[in-house]
């Protein structure tokens, strides 16, 4: 078995043991159906409204919680295994450096992935069971493409957090960078893009694509598309609303954004002094 | 023999500290060697240049026939067991899963796992999650996870740290069945009495240079330190303070009933033809240097030298 999967192994074993996947999921199904259930209380009702408020405020939840799991989750998969003494010892081992941060990227990443397939599709089987007037085609297709870029988009933050993990000495310090890079990323970033949007008064035709910046606008962006009743509720991608952002090419974009920090990651790694 | 490790003028240079500083060193087949000195003497710099973990800043290294950090490392890597100093495993998993972990890493047989983990001891406590082992246990399994794939140089960074007397007993046997087999092993410890019996050679490091290389035999003869001879007994009327004829033998204790002389090794056998012929004198015990002797003989120039100067990091 290729080093790679062995250590891919381990790290998902591990998540198994640490429940990580097991509250990840539930943390998600237990969010979403509490959405999909309350989606009209902001206009005074109760019960299921419709698909696209549904999967525009999943994804809406999505963008602050996957983040911030993916971080939680990853920051300290280099720093930690430094403290605790075990990093030294896998280096002499027959394995690459690149091999074990790639494992524990393949790792990480199925956990996030098998508890955010878990999560938002034990909330779909209750919104098809549950709600009237639902298409299953459109619900599993909307639904899927959340899950995707969901699924995409912690990948992200998983790169980020390894960034992080190879530039720090201490535990601690990682977590705090993490913090901070969530914060950039979800919040910072579009209340600066707003301020930018208000000062700059037309004309500004280039201003969407300052969107493509940040993977979290991205992953708005995608599940955005194909609801055009919903715009009213994504917040600052709004901007993007006359501009054709493909869903294809804002998935690539992620898929950009988890290489790109990842790449950065190993290279710094394979220079990392034992 | 091919030497397992050969190096020439090693250094290690870390900014302006100077870690290791022209280490001449060979290490043959099947010998135990022990790597003694204080924190900071280049131990742990001396393990890590072995393991390929860091490059050399001058002089050349050889381990198992190759540079240990250049392309040599992949099969050298198979072939290798290392304990560090300050681990600890996994601790949501269980002890075999860990090992079990470490093995498919290494590419070996998988059933040694559980043979491993019961010769340290572990056997019982396999599918226990690391996180409730103690911290001998710890070490234990620490020790299994070096042993893995019967490596054929085996380096262990202070490996009877939290081991009871037993178990450190078990361990240095251990060594023994592996220096046996043709395995080498070089260990750091500063846990002297218990190392003497097993090791071959011991070599004795202060602020990155060595200060004295050799088995106990020869270190003892290099230090020439005094022996102690002790005696026991019932002696009215003699006087041990005085009446040797020689200036090399020191008494240092003595009452009615007991006596202890601190005797240079080439007055040994004046001092036992006077204690021998005194009537009344029952027991007589010989005690060479220990290494702990040895050890403070050899680093007690540098320790002094030290502890006026800056106090140096620890590597």
């Amino acid at each position: 078995m290729n080093t790679t999967f062995i250590v891919a192994r381990k790290e998902f074993q591990d998540g198994l043991r640490n429940r990580w996947v097991l509250a990840i999921a539930l943390i998600l199904a237990a969010l979403a159906v509490g959405i999909a259930w309350f989606g009209a209380a902001a206009s005074g009702g109760m019960g299921f409204t419709s698909l696209a408020t549904t999967v525009v405020s999943l994804s809406t939840l999505a963008v602050f919680l996957i983040p911030l799991i993916a971080l939680l989750l990853a920051y300290d998969a280099v720093v930690g295994e430094q403290e605790s003494g075990t990093l030294l010892l896998l280096l002499t081992y027959p394995l690459s450096r690149t091999s074990l941060l790639l494992g524990k990227f393949l790792g990480h990443g199925l956990i996030l992935g098998a508890a955010t397939a878990l999560g938002f599709g034990i909330a779909g089987v209750v919104i098809a069971f549950a709600a009237d007037g639902v298409v299953l085609g459109d619900l599993i297709a909307s639904l899927g493409l959340l899950i995707l870029s969901s699924v995409l988009l912690g990948w992200v933050f998983i790169a980020f957090a390894y960034l992080i993990s190879v530039w720090v000495t201490e535990k601690a310090r990682a977590a705090g960078l993490a913090l901070g890079v969530w914060f950039l990323f979800v919040l910072v970033f579009d209340l600066g893009l707003l301020a930018l949007l208000v000062s700059v008064q037309s004309g500004a035709d280039w201003l969407p694509w300052l969107l493509l910046l940040n993977p979290t606008d991205g992953f708005r962006l995608i599940n955005m598309v194909g609801f055009e009743s919903a715009q009213a509720y994504t917040g600052v991608t709004a901007i993007a609303q006359n501009t054709a952002f493909h869903a294809g090419w804002l998935l690539l974009i992620l898929v950009g954004w988890i290489v790109a920090p990842l790449g950065l990651a190993i290279l710094r790694f394979r220079h990392h002094s034992a | 023999m091919n030497p397992v490790i050969e190096c020439r003028g090693l250094t290690k240079r870390h900014g302006d500290l100077t870690r290791l500083d022209a280490l001449d060193l060979t290490v043959q087949e099947g010998e135990v060697l022990a790597l003694l000195g204080h924190n900071g003497a280049g131990k742990t710099t001396t393990m890590k240049l072995i393991l390929g973990l860091i490059s050399p800043s001058a002089g050349s290294l050889e381990v198992l026939g190759g540079a240990p950090d250049g392309p040599h490392a992949e099969t050298l890597r198979r072939h290798l067991g290392y304990l560090p100093e300050n681990v600890s495993f996994y601790e949501q998993l269980s002890g075999r899963e860990v090992l079990d972990y470490f093995a498919r890493l290494k590419r070996i047989d998988r059933r040694q796992v559980d043979v491993l983990l019961e010769k340290v001891g572990l056997g019982h406590a396999a599918k226990r999650r690391v996180k409730t082992y103690s911290k001998g246990m710890r070490q234990r399994l620490g020790l299994a996870q070096a042993l893995l794939g019967e490596p054929r140089l085996l380096l262990l960074d202070e490996p009877t740290t939290g081991l009871d007397p037993a178990a450190t007993r078990d361990f240095y046997e251990t060594v023994r069945e592996l220096r046996e087999r043709g395995c080498t092993v070089l260990l750091s410890s500063h846990v002297l009495p218990g190392v003497e019996p097993y090791i071959d050679r011991a070599l004795i490091l202060g602020a990155g240079r060595r200060l004295a290389l050799g088995s106990l035999e020869e270190l003892r003869h290099e230090a020439s330190l005094p022996l102690t001879i002790r005696a026991k007994g019932r002696w009215p009327g003699v006087d041990w303070s005085a009446g040797w004829d020689d200036t090399r033998i020191a008494p240092r204790y003595l009452n009615g009933s007991a006596l202890e002389l601190g005797v240079h090794p080439s007055a040994k056998m004046s001092a036992l033809r006077r204690l021998t012929g005194t009537p009344g004198v029952e027991d007589i015990d010989v005690l060479p240097p220990t290494l702990e002797h040895l050890y403070a003989h050899f680093s007690a120039p540098v320790a002094a030298a030290s502890s006026t100067s800056d106090q140096r990091g620890t590597p």
